[in-house]
């Protein structure tokens, strides 16, 4: 078969034999599992189970939360002891919501069976089957399998590519799964097939430098459409989009899916678990992990349940924490170090390697970067990686977006040749993060100026508002007290012959009322004002809640509605009375 | 238990910056040899002379700046930028010019801009340039080749060369002369027929120029051997020295008495080769991309040509160099590779792809 | 004409130069016409890199006016929250040189802070609500206030007028989320003044 090759690419040393020399085994079950809330890309799963309940094997422990999401299953029988903050398998160190479970020894499963007739179920069947198990894809990035493989009708696929490339130096979980565990695997990626519509072209991508199990598989794939595709070894050919590119020739532009071309490019790992979930009715609550470097006595891979402690892994491999130079969960290109042994293997977890400083000696200090190119040779996606560097030290984030560092896929292989020892990756991440940090915080300061300018335009409003009243009032008054200059005069001169102090009061008020009964346009103008208020109030809260409807809660929307209702009933009010002074005014005419 | 919080790759090659200093100051040896055998002992005292310098030079500024002087001298990279400074120089120059050259290279045109890696410029160029233009006559004065020496007089001993290095003595005569590609510019009103026929300078050579030929392959092996253990990519030294062929061939009028001179003549005299493989491939102050260092050289070859052809000096690689070093950040603008999933290649300095 | 010119020559290099520089200036003009780029008003563009904090720490009622004020000429060195990375922005917007921050106006925070209510003993003054300049405060009079954690720009203006104190400023926790890797530190390549800077 034709294959493509990527630029880049380096040749570490393989170091694959130490763990292959034993078939897969079994760990002891450990006391404690420890299952993390979040082993996949998208939402940690909800638990929907106390501390101190009892589950059996198999059982759900934790929901999906919303579509991009898995649910936990428990990897074994027993109790719930804790669901609380531990630290997880995560660069950071931090901690994050895990459920423990105090196994019983029984391991007993709970009822369990698989899809009788399968190959007759209809995709959507198959595909809730899938969410239903958990599975997340088990290459390394634990996307979510069910959402993977329902791209949508809009994207037809043509093309399912399994990934059993298996590139990282030391890691043999694929490899030793597929020699022991082929017959299923192709079944399992028959089941894919039928999920995504029977694609036209299926490809299996393995580095040559996996013989056995290729001659393991090319056996069972005789008749089925099936085809092994192996190409020549080099670091990083099983990333996604290498892989791609090296199979069909074709690249998936930046920032799209492998679907918006039209293919799907799974782990050779998720097929096994998703036969084993569509068949034999089995969640993903375990995984090949392989556990290797010279710091452990036994180099193999392990049929591992999800939520073993690292240490418990370590323990039963004969392991020596003195000889052992860091803890990679991952392999020595891309995995990342754990801080500490009480981690969890997660669904994501391919191997644990234990290095010994022979192998992998400490860091030494960085030089200064000679830009001899020869990160940029080594890079899979063509960047310039020296040139990355060189911003990122300075923090100029426009170029290096303009750098593509985004396509950057931390891959390594620059840092890997550097002569310097610049940890080129370590750069480039804190970078990209940074670079996030400032796209979140322009989101938000967008916000707030809006929400601000809102503020502002409300208190002007208000301010506005206020003043007019206060406006309309003078205007009343100062009327008011002309008509009540010019009565008192005709009152006198209608001759008034007690005079005094009281007279003028009872002038006064008589003044007043005839000012009253003197001017009912006045008055009719008065009450059309008030309606006009009234009726522009109802306006403006209705447009209010108009433009806050989508964004404010509905706290704030109640709010706004009582005050719609009592202006709306401020205007009946003003209404009726103007209607009132009009018939009387007209009653009058009559007299 | 505990572990350290490293981030990744874990694994790393054996490659490192010292190994590969190391190894290009080694691919001078074929060159340096065919210089002593053809020039005498001047090239090594200039080599050890400036190395002696830089290092003491380098020590010193990393001192002033207050950084640690074991860690940055063991990256080798002063003595390579004065190995080819004092291969640059002409043997036998007096002390002071090598030292004069070898402080400038190091302590201006590396140490004050930042030290490795920060250098815009191509540090033993800058300090060859600086004395070229400052002494003009003690740059010029070559030796004569081996082969043509006058009957009875050889090239000085290292005794006699020292005295003359470091005291001033006077060589013996005719062991001084002109080098070739000097004789051919300044044989004017000659046919380069003629010039062949009349000058022992070529009409004694296997193919080029008498000793500096072979100086040249000697540069040549250094430099394969270096581009063979992938020290630098093929493309700058190709594009050069391609350039510099093309430039003579399309040049090249027949022999009349102001031709430039012929392609083999040109790629095998003066600097060319030495140039090519260790001068041009400095990569702190070159392009970064393949393509801008295709650019990038061939922009030398063309620059060499023109001021060897039409300048007013006879040699020409450290000025090219140099104005090459300037336009080497213009060039990464432009020559971007096209990354994976990327429709086209986009410029250094745009915020937005065009689509 | 000919003749002329030929007799001074320096009318030959006078006419040339005359004409250059018309046909330059020209062509320039054109191209200036041509390709002129429709920018953001200043004000804007320099709001832009403001952190919206609305605080009013540069003694303007809010970013805009701040904004405004620099583009008529105001240092640039006045908002703490922005801090050092908004002053050379917005240096770099100018391009004029990045003073440090003007500590008259405050100290740059190292963590973010939102606002916190602490609600039982809030007293529904409403004060509050009214000194938030980006409405993120909810409650009415005699009723219990809270704050919009999102909405909050950490601007600390309602802390001042609560009568009963009982607003806090929390910083805002780094997730596991929003944890990225710190830049590695290479000793080796500080030069002394860096270290001084530094220590
Ligand atoms: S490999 Fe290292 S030293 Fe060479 S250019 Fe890349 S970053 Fe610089
Ligand atoms: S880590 Fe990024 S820059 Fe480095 S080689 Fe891999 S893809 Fe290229």
């Amino acid at each position: 078969m034709k294959t493509w090759v990527t630029p880049g690419g380096v040749h570490p040393p393989e170091n694959k034999h130490q763990s292959l020399t034993l078939p897969i085994g079994t760990l002891p079950l450990p006391e404690k599992l420890l299952i993390p809330l979040s082993q996949h890309i998208g939402a940690a799963a909800t638990p929907c189970i106390e501390v101190g309940k009892k589950v059996l094997k198999g059982q759900v422990i934790a929901h999906a939360t919303g579509p991009v999401s898995v649910p936990m299953h428990a990897p074994t029988s027993g109790t719930i002891t804790a669901i609380e903050h531990r630290p997880i398998a995560h660069s950071s160190g931090m901690l994050a919501p895990c459920i423990e479970i105090t196994s019983d020894g029984r391991d007993k499963w709970k009822k369990h069976e698989g899809i009788a007739d399968y190959e007759h179920a209809s995709p959507s069947t198959l595909l809730k089957a899938v969410a239903d198990a958990g599975i997340a894809g088990m290459g390394g990035a634990g996307f979510p399998s069910a959402v993977k493989l329902n791209p949508g009708r809009q994207r037809p696929i043509h093309t399912l590519i399994v990934n059993a490339t298996e590139c990282e130096p030391y890691i043999t979980a694929d490899d030793s799964a597929i020699r022991e565990r082929a017959a299923e695997i192709i079944e399992g990626i028959g089941i894919l097939s039928q999920i995504l519509g029977n694609p036209s072209n299926i490809l299996i991508g393995i580095e040559d430098n996996k013989p056995e199990a290729i001659a393991a598989l090319e056996p069972l794939v005789l008749d089925t459409g099936i085809r092994v595709a192996s190409f020549p070894t080099k670091y990083p050919s099983g990333g996604e989009k290498q892989l791609i590119y090296i199979l069909t020739g074709k690249e998936i532009p930046s920032g799209d899916l492998p679907a918006d071309i039209g293919m799907v490019c799974v782990n050779i790992g998720t097929t096994y678990a998703i036969k084993r979930a569509i068949v034999n009715g089995e969640p993903l609550i375990s995984r090949v992990t392989t556990m290797t470097g010279d710091a452990c006595g036994i180099n193999r891979n392990y049929d591992t349940l999800i939520g073993t402690p690292v240490s418990h892994m370590l323990a039963h491999s004969e392991f020596n924490e003195q000889a052992c130079s860091r803890l990679v969960m991952g392999g020595p290109m891309m995995g990342f170090s754990l801080t500490s042994s009480d981690v969890p293997i997660v669904k994501t977890t391919n191997c644990i390697l234990a290095p010994s400083y022979d192998e992998i000696p400490d860091d030494e200090p960085a030089q200064a970067c000679i830009r001899c190119g020869m990160c940029a040779e080594a890079c899979p996606v063509s960047l310039l990686p020296q040139q990355l560097f060189w911003y990122s030290q300075a923090d100029d984030q426009e170029r290096l977006e303009a750098h593509n560092l985004f396509d950057c896929i931390e891959c390594g292989a620059c840092s890997y040749v550097c002569p310097s020892n610049i940890p080129l990756v370590q750069h480039y991440r804190h970078s990209k993060g940074e670079i996030q940090k400032a796209r979140a915080e322009k989101i938000r300061s967008d916000h707030a100026r809006e929400r601000f300018e809102f503020h502002q335009q409300r208190i002007e409003q208000a301010d506005k508002d206020k003043e007019a009243k206060r406006a309309a009032r003078r205007e009343a008054a100062e009327q008011a007290k002309a008509k009540a200059k010019a009565a008192p005069d005709s009152a006198a001169a209608g001759g008034n012959p007690m005079g005094g102090s009281a007279a003028d009061i009872i002038a006064a008020a008589q003044a007043r009322a005839a000012a009253k009964q003197v001017s009912p346009e006045q008055q009719q103008a008065k009450f059309e004002r008030s309606i006009a208020g009234a009726e522009m109030r109802v306006q403006m809260a209705e447009e209010k809640l108009a433009t806050a409807s989508d964004s404010s809660t509905d706290e704030q929307k109640n709010i706004l509605n009582a005050a719609i209702e009592g202006a709306k009933q401020k205007l009946e009010q003003a209404k009726a009375r103007l209607a009132e002074h009009v018939e009387q005014q007209n009653g009058e005419q009559v007299d | 238990m505990a572990f350290k919080q490293i981030t990744s790759p874990h694994a790393h090659a054996s490659q490192n910056t010292s190994k590969v200093m190391q190894l290009v100051v080694w691919a001078t040896v074929p060159g340096l040899i065919a210089l002593t055998y053809h020039f005498g002992w001047g090239s090594l005292i200039n080599v050890v002379l400036a190395t002696a310098t830089a290092v003491i030079a380098e020590a010193a500024v990393l001192q002033l700046r207050g950084r640690s002087i074991a860690f940055y001298l063991r990256d080798y990279s002063a003595v390579l930028t004065a190995v080819l400074l004092g291969l640059a120089l002409p043997p036998l120059a007096p002390w002071w010019v090598v030292v004069v050259g070898t402080l400038f290279s190091i302590v201006i045109a590396k140490q004050l801009y930042g030290g490795l890696g920060y250098n815009p410029f191509n540090p033993a160029m800058v300090g060859y340039v600086i004395l070229l233009i400052s002494f003009p006559i003690q740059m010029t004065t070559w030796i004569t080749p081996l082969a043509l020496l006058p009957d009875g007089v050889s090239h000085p001993g290292i005794i006699e060369s020292l005295s003359i290095v470091f005291a001033g003595l006077n060589p013996a005569d005719g062991v001084t002369g002109a080098t070739p590609l000097d004789s051919f510019k300044f044989s004017d009103g000659l046919l380069v027929d003629q010039i062949y026929a009349q000058n022992p300078l070529f009409s004694q050579a296997g193919f080029a120029g008498v000793g500096w030929e072979w100086v040249n392959v000697g540069f040549l092996i250094g430099g394969l051997i270096l581009l063979g253990s992938k020290i630098f990519t093929w493309h700058g030294p190709v594009a050069m020295l391609g350039a510099i062929a093309v430039m003579s061939i399309l040049f090249w009028d027949g022999g009349s008495s102001d031709s430039p001179g012929s392609a083999l003549m040109h790629l095998f005299s003066g600097a060319s080769m030495m140039g090519a493989f260790f001068i041009m491939t400095d990569p702190v102050s070159s392009a970064a991309s393949n393509r801008g260092r295709l650019i990038y050289g061939a922009l030398i070859g063309v620059l060499v040509y023109l001021i060897r052809a039409w300048g007013n000096y006879p040699d020409a690689v450290a000025f090219a160099v140099l104005l090459a070093n300037f336009a080497a950040p213009f060039i990464d603008n432009y020559t971007l590779p096209r990354t994976y999933g990327h429709i086209d290649r986009r410029r250094a300095t745009e915020k937005e792809e065009d689509q | 004409m000919i003749d002329t010119i030929a007799q001074y020559p320096i009318l030959a290099a006078l006419i040339a130069l005359v004409g250059l520089g018309i046909l330059f200036g020209g062509l320039l003009g054109f191209a200036a016409e041509k390709f002129k780029v429709e920018g953001d008003p200043i004000v804007e563009q320099i709001d832009e890199l403001l952190p919206q904090t609305q605080c009013g720490q540069c003694g303007f009622p809010g970013c805009k006016p701040y904004a405004e004020s620099i583009a008529n000429g105001d240092a640039i060195n006045k908002c703490p929250p922005g801090g050092q990375t908004t002053i050379n922005a917005i240096a770099s917007l100018l391009d004029v040189p990045a003073p440090e921050l003007d500590a008259e106006h405050g100290e740059e925070a190292d963590l973010k802070t939102v606002a916190y209510i602490r609600e039982d003993e809030c007293i529904g003054c409403t004060k509050c609500i009214q000194a938030c300049p980006v409405d993120a405060i909810l409650g009415a009079a005699k009723l219990m206030h809270t704050v919009i954690a999102d909405e909050c720009t950490g601007c600390d203006l309602c802390v001042e007028p609560c009568p009963v104190d009982c607003i806090d400023m929390l910083p805002v926790e780094e997730g596991i989320k929003e944890w990225h890797w710190p830049a590695p530190v290479a000793p080796a390549n500080l030069i002394a003044s860096d270290r001084r800077a530094t220590q």
